[in-house]
């Protein structure tokens, strides 16, 4: 691709220049969290060194300044996913956390038994266990719109299945397994026009796609730093203000509140309702740089980029003998899931490994799919923007090399 | 190829990995007893038929990695015929052989054919997938009725 220096761009991320058993490391586990450039990694260390303080307690300089960057990430985020207000941006320990507020938040306070909430077989685990756990406790129903042998949601059950007793759509963006990009606009113009609320799980989009909130219309729509070349242990959950101003609190402590007497405690406003405690400060600001970063290279030129990779990547993985692509929709991400012949997902991830390559090896925490695909695991291959051709050739030779080993 | 990959994959563990022995189901085993690491997926069933003290027979199905099925096949056959006391002997001498890195040292004339396995010490988050089976026997052998696990 003209315009993308990539050997520039790997410059930024110190983690690239390291070695594995003396071999240059490979980094294909980026669904699982990608490396941060050294913009993210100076400003914790410069967080730490020079500016910690507690935020919304600001009487001396530091905690003024803390919390005005950390205000500042907000707002960020904000217009990174093109939300109306920064009220709508909650920080969160991650897309699983912001999954958990919602199922318990929302679903306990709106959902009540014999209601259903549709998901869709490819979800991770993180948008499963939340609403069976809702299941037990306020015996509402999961209803699971199935999915082709591609890997692609079929729209048409999915319609029939949104029926009007479902009050509840929560739908991955990107698949983590199968690299499915889901139609979720249609998915959500489909609910809402028969007023049902939809949240995207977007742990696997906001760091590949373009991603606008007001355009895509979703009422939740959640994600991790951590994914995103920031700092692990925060994330974001996106709410229409609507919303989050009539669902209760999710944890109630310090920051959440606006007085508190043993009789009665009146909540803070948004967005500071579902902030309880103090934050992890150093990690919003992380990774306000973070998206900073990725916006000084680009969303559409880095998708641009990472499909160029993923159709070199499918083709060169296509000719390794005895190899089967799991996960082959139209409208894919840059991950690449498949099973090579007999030999098992774990022992091609150690002699991967010993190459100096790392990628992802298991269930991916989406069990459901990969029972419905009937293998027990697989390897999955997933890129970044700072990932070259090069590192996919070294990929395909390993995987050959595997192929020797189980001949 | 990296040397301690060849040596991890070499050819006998491949060939139990292709050709597993005593790899079946028992109906009238005196024990069953079900090891599952469900990180990563390993899952067997250890069989075993027991007469006065001595394994009269020992079986196992399921499914996993090269690593934990070779490693479940050429237990069976090491252990059949054995008394319970020789079992739970080979049982701690694969323990110390598989746990080198701890510096305790494995007796090689009592694992004999075992020390194909040995290589897996190189590897340290590959021990729990060799180590499975004969945890799952033992729990078979002296049972504690908690779940099989080597995670």
């Amino acid at each position: 691709m003209e315009n993308f220096n990539v050997e520039q761009i790997r410059k930024d991320f110190p983690i690239l220049r390291e070695q594995v058993y003396g071999k240059p490391l490979t980094y294909l586990d980026n669904a699982a969290t990608t490396q941060k450039p050294q913009s993210v990694i100076d400003t914790l260390t410069q967080y730490y060194s020079k500016e910690n303080a507690n935020i919304h307690r600001g009487i001396f300089c530091l905690s003024e300044q803390a919390t005005k960057r950390y205000k500042s990430a907000r707002h960020k985020v904000q217009e990174f996913i093109g939300a109306a207000s920064d009220k709508e941006i909650i920080f969160v320990r991650g897309a699983t956390e912001a999954i958990n507020l919602v199922a318990h938040c929302y679903g306990r306070t709106f959902l009540k038994a014999g209601d259903e909430v549709l998901i869709t077989h490819m979800e991770h685990h993180s948008n499963i266990v939340p609403w069976q756990m809702l299941r037990e406790e306020a015996g509402v129903k999961l209803k699971v719109a199935p999915i082709n042998d591609q890997g692609e949601l079929i729209l048409g059950d999915f319609k029939k299945l949104l029926t009007d007793k479902v009050k509840f759509v929560s739908v991955v963006h990107v698949s983590n397994a199968l690299g499915t990009v889901n139609p979720v606009k249609e998915i959500v113009r489909l609910a809402h026009a028969q007023g049902i609320p939809v949240m995207l799980d977007g742990a696997q989009a906001v760091a590949h796609t373009p991603v606008n909130v007001q355009d895509l219309g979703c009422d939740f729509y959640v994600f991790s730093g951590h994914k995103l070349l920031g700092p692990t242990g925060v994330g974001v959950l996106y709410g229409k203000k609507e919303f989050l101003e009539k669902m209760p609190p999710y944890q109630g402590g310090g920051d959440m509140i606006r007085s508190v007497t043993f009789e009665k405690t009146d909540y803070n406003d948004l967005p500071y309702k579902f902030e309880a405690g103090t934050p992890h400060i150093a990690g919003v600001i992380g990774l306000g740089v973070a998206i900073d970063y990725i916006g000084s290279i680009g969303l559409e030129r880095i998708e641009a980029y990472e499909q160029e990779l993923l159709k070199y990547g499918t083709e060169k993985l296509l000719q390794v003998p005895g190899l089967r692509m799991i996960g082959t929709a139209k409208h894919k991400s840059a991950i690449l899931s498949f099973v090579l012949g007999d030999a098992h997902a774990h022992d091609i991830g150690t002699i991967l490994d010993r190459q100096g390559i790392a990628i992802r090896a298991g269930h991916h925490c989406a069990m459901p799919v990969m029972q419905r695909f009937h293998v027990p695991a697989t390897t999955r291959a997933s890129f970044a923007f700072y990932n070259t051709k090069e590192e996919i050739d070294r990929l395909a030779a390993a995987l050959r090399e595997v192929t020797e080993v189980f001949r | 190829m990296n040397g301690d990959i060849r040596e991890l994959y070499q050819q006998m563990i491949m060939d139990h990995n292709k050709n597993p022995r005593n790899f079946h189901a028992m109906a009238d085993a005196d024990r069953t007893v079900e090891g599952y690491n469900p990180l990563c997926g390993d899952h067997f069933k250890v069989y075993i038929k027991m007469e006065g003290d001595k394994i009269k027979d020992i079986s196992f199905d399921g499914a996993g990695c090269a690593i934990s099925k070779s490693s479940a096949s050429m237990m069976t056959s090491a252990l059949k015929g054995k008394t319970r006391g020789e079992a739970k002997a080979l049982f701690e001498e694969v323990h110390k052989m598989l746990s080198r890195g701890m510096g305790e040292p494995f007796d090689a004339a009592k694992v004999g054919k075992l020390a194909t396995l040995g290589g897996v010490c190189e590897f340290p988050s590959r021990v729990k997938c060799a180590s499975l089976a004969w945890h799952t026997m033992l729990e078979g052998l002296e049972p504690t009725g908690k779940q099989v696990t080597t995670e």
